[in-house]
């Protein structure tokens, strides 16, 4: 990576979300990503600042948990509270969103089993991520890396659980559509492997719950 | 034929309203009346209900009158089947009912929240709005697509005109009152700080119902409540809002319902939605609370697009969800 250092173009600004901007920049030679959730001007500042502030460490507090769980996510680097803004590992991608598009189907499905012992494995460990699609997942030469927990928590709530596999079986089906149900199944498979049969039949029992409520039903 | 005028009839809430507009979208008449609930109470819905009764035969003639032309020269009748409370939607549907048999017009149903959704792009030329609905009875982020309305976010639990409304019963106030706590609130800027809950696209205003009426009652002044609920409050939609106009890319923000008239929401959307390159589009001031010209002109719109109904199937709809409704006269990126 060597050949960015010193590149004028850096920090670069690669992404531009409804509450914060990530840049690609340079950190001790290394290339790193910064996330930086920006003041709104239309809160009181010292709603905003208390809203910025708590977010990101209830972001990177999330993440360290993650890593203690055994996913692999981006190492945080540092943490700058007062700016509300952190700096992580560079992983490259690409997300598992476009990997799917180009990969055999052996692959993709490989790719899928494997996120669902990820997600498992996250569930046990008391953890979800809330905002789960395959554009929040890097695969790093076949190493998968979560990456956003903006809206993940602590729960071992079914409901939690059950509503990241929604959101993920959404974002499937939506650019997946050829063969998400091949991709879906892989993942389930996967998850099922680490949580056993029992717990993989409860939480699509509330998956179908949740969906009849039509509070997430398919809206777009 | 080609239609020409339409007659709405709106009772769903605390107002009784009619109002004839025409195929051109001018509002020839809009009269209403509305049924005032004693301080520290919310509306009645049988008392809502008897007013109605009483006041609908003088509205109607009178928005007759107004917009100067005779029942025979409707082309249909519409009223708000839902959403609302039972005995007051049942007034109004008898009244439409009545009079299109009596006169032989076609009778059209309008959804409620279609209503303020309609006379919102009526009276803002917006074209393909991402929508922002809030009244008493909704907090809802919608988008148009596939021939309904999509809900993008919403309120768990009450809405933003609830918070309000619920808020000032505590405190012996009549409702609506979101004018009178944005009064209360514009005398400080002294913030308390208050539960704000944001999950993705959707809001929850319990807590922060539950919270302020703690402040107060260790307290806190009514007036640096009232400031720094509205803030909260606000901004909390603000934020939903502005996630679901960074996912759809609209370029257009369309406030409307009652709770529009607040000045420090429409405040904030303004500065949010310019963050984004999209413009703001506020429903015009006397279309912001119940109205019958948003009956009315949303039954315009459908009666052209064919959607009458057999007084059989005109039974009303207390829950009558908004993206339930089919819009024909919508096409999806205008």
């Amino acid at each position: 990576m060597s050949q960015y250092l010193g590149e004028p173009t850096l920090p670069k600004l690669i992404y531009r979300g409804a509450e914060a901007e990530i840049y690609l920049q340079d950190w001790f030679g290394e290339l790193a990503i910064r996330k930086n959730r920006v003041p709104k001007p239309y809160r009181v500042s010292e709603l905003d600042s208390t809203i910025r502030r708590t977010r990101t460490l209830h972001e990177t507090n999330l993440m360290h948990e993650a890593r203690r769980a055994g996913i692999p996510v981006p190492v945080i680097q540092h943490l700058d509270v007062e700016e509300s803004s952190f700096i992580m590992e560079y992983v490259k991608g690409p997300t598992l969103k476009e990997e799917l598009y180009v990969v055999a189907p052996q692959m993709r499905r490989r790719r899928c089993r494997d996120l669902g012992k990820l997600i498992a494995k996250l569930h046990e460990g008391g953890l979800v991520h809330g905002d789960l699609t395959i554009s929040n997942v890097l695969s790093d030469n076949g190493k998968l890396f979560l990456i956003d927990f903006g809206l993940g928590n602590f729960s071992e709530q079914l409901e939690d659980r059950g509503i990241d596999l929604l959101l993920l079986n959404r974002a499937m089906k939506s650019t997946h559509v050829k063969f998400h149900e091949e991709i879906f199944d892989a993942f389930l498979s996967g998850y099922s492997a680490i949580v056993g049969r029992k717990r993989e039949v409860e939480i699509l029992n509330k998956v179908h719950e949740i969906e009849r409520r039509g509070r997430y039903s398919e809206r777009t | 034929m080609v239609a020409v005028y339409c007659l709405g009839i709106e009772s769903t809430a605390h107002t009784f309203g009619a109002s004839v507009v025409s195929e051109k979208g001018e509002v020839l008449s809009d009269v209403r009346d509305t049924c005032a609930s004693k301080p520290g109470t919310g509306i009645h819905p049988r008392e809502a209900a008897d007013h109605h009764s009483e006041v609908a035969a003088k509205v109607v003639s009178d928005a007759l009158s107004r917009a100067e032309i005779t029942g025979g020269q409707l082309d249909g009748v519409a009223v708000a089947l839902g959403p609302g409370l039972g005995p007051c939607l049942r007034v109004g549907a008898t009244v439409a009912r009545a009079m299109a048999s009596w006169l032989e017009k076609p009778l059209v149903p309008v959804n409620h929240a279609i209503g303020h959704i309609e006379i919102g792009t009526l009276t803002t030329g917006a074209r393909d709005p991402l929508v922002v609905l809030v009244s008493g009875g909704h907090t809802a982020i919608l988008a148009f697509s596939g021939g309904k309305w999509r809900v993008f976010g919403e309120t768990e639990d009450i809405t933003l005109g609830n918070l309000y409304d619920m808020f000032a019963r505590e405190i012996d106030l009549p409702s609506p009152a979101g004018p009178q706590i944005e009064k209360l609130a514009s005398k400080s800027s002294n913030f308390v700080s208050l539960p704000y809950v944001v999950k993705g696209n959707d809001v929850s205003y319990s807590g922060l119902l539950t919270a302020s009426l703690a402040k107060l009652r260790s307290g806190a002044s009514l007036a640096d409540v009232c400031y720094s609920m509205q803030e909260v409050s606000c901004s909390m939609l603000t934020e939903a809002v502005e996630r679901s106009l960074a996912y759809t890319r609209k370029k257009e923000v369309l406030l409307t319902g009652g709770v529009a008239a607040n000045g420090t929401l429409q405040k904030k959307l303004a500065e949010m939605v310019a963050l984004h390159d999209a413009v703001p589009r506020i429903v015009a001031q006397p279309y912001t609370g119940d109205c019958g010209a948003q009956i009315a002109w949303a039954g315009m719109l459908a009666l052209r697009a064919g959607e009458t109904a057999e007084i059989a199937d005109t039974r009303v709809r207390p829950r009558w969800r908004l993206e339930d409704v089919p819009i024909p006269w919508r096409t999806n990126s205008a």
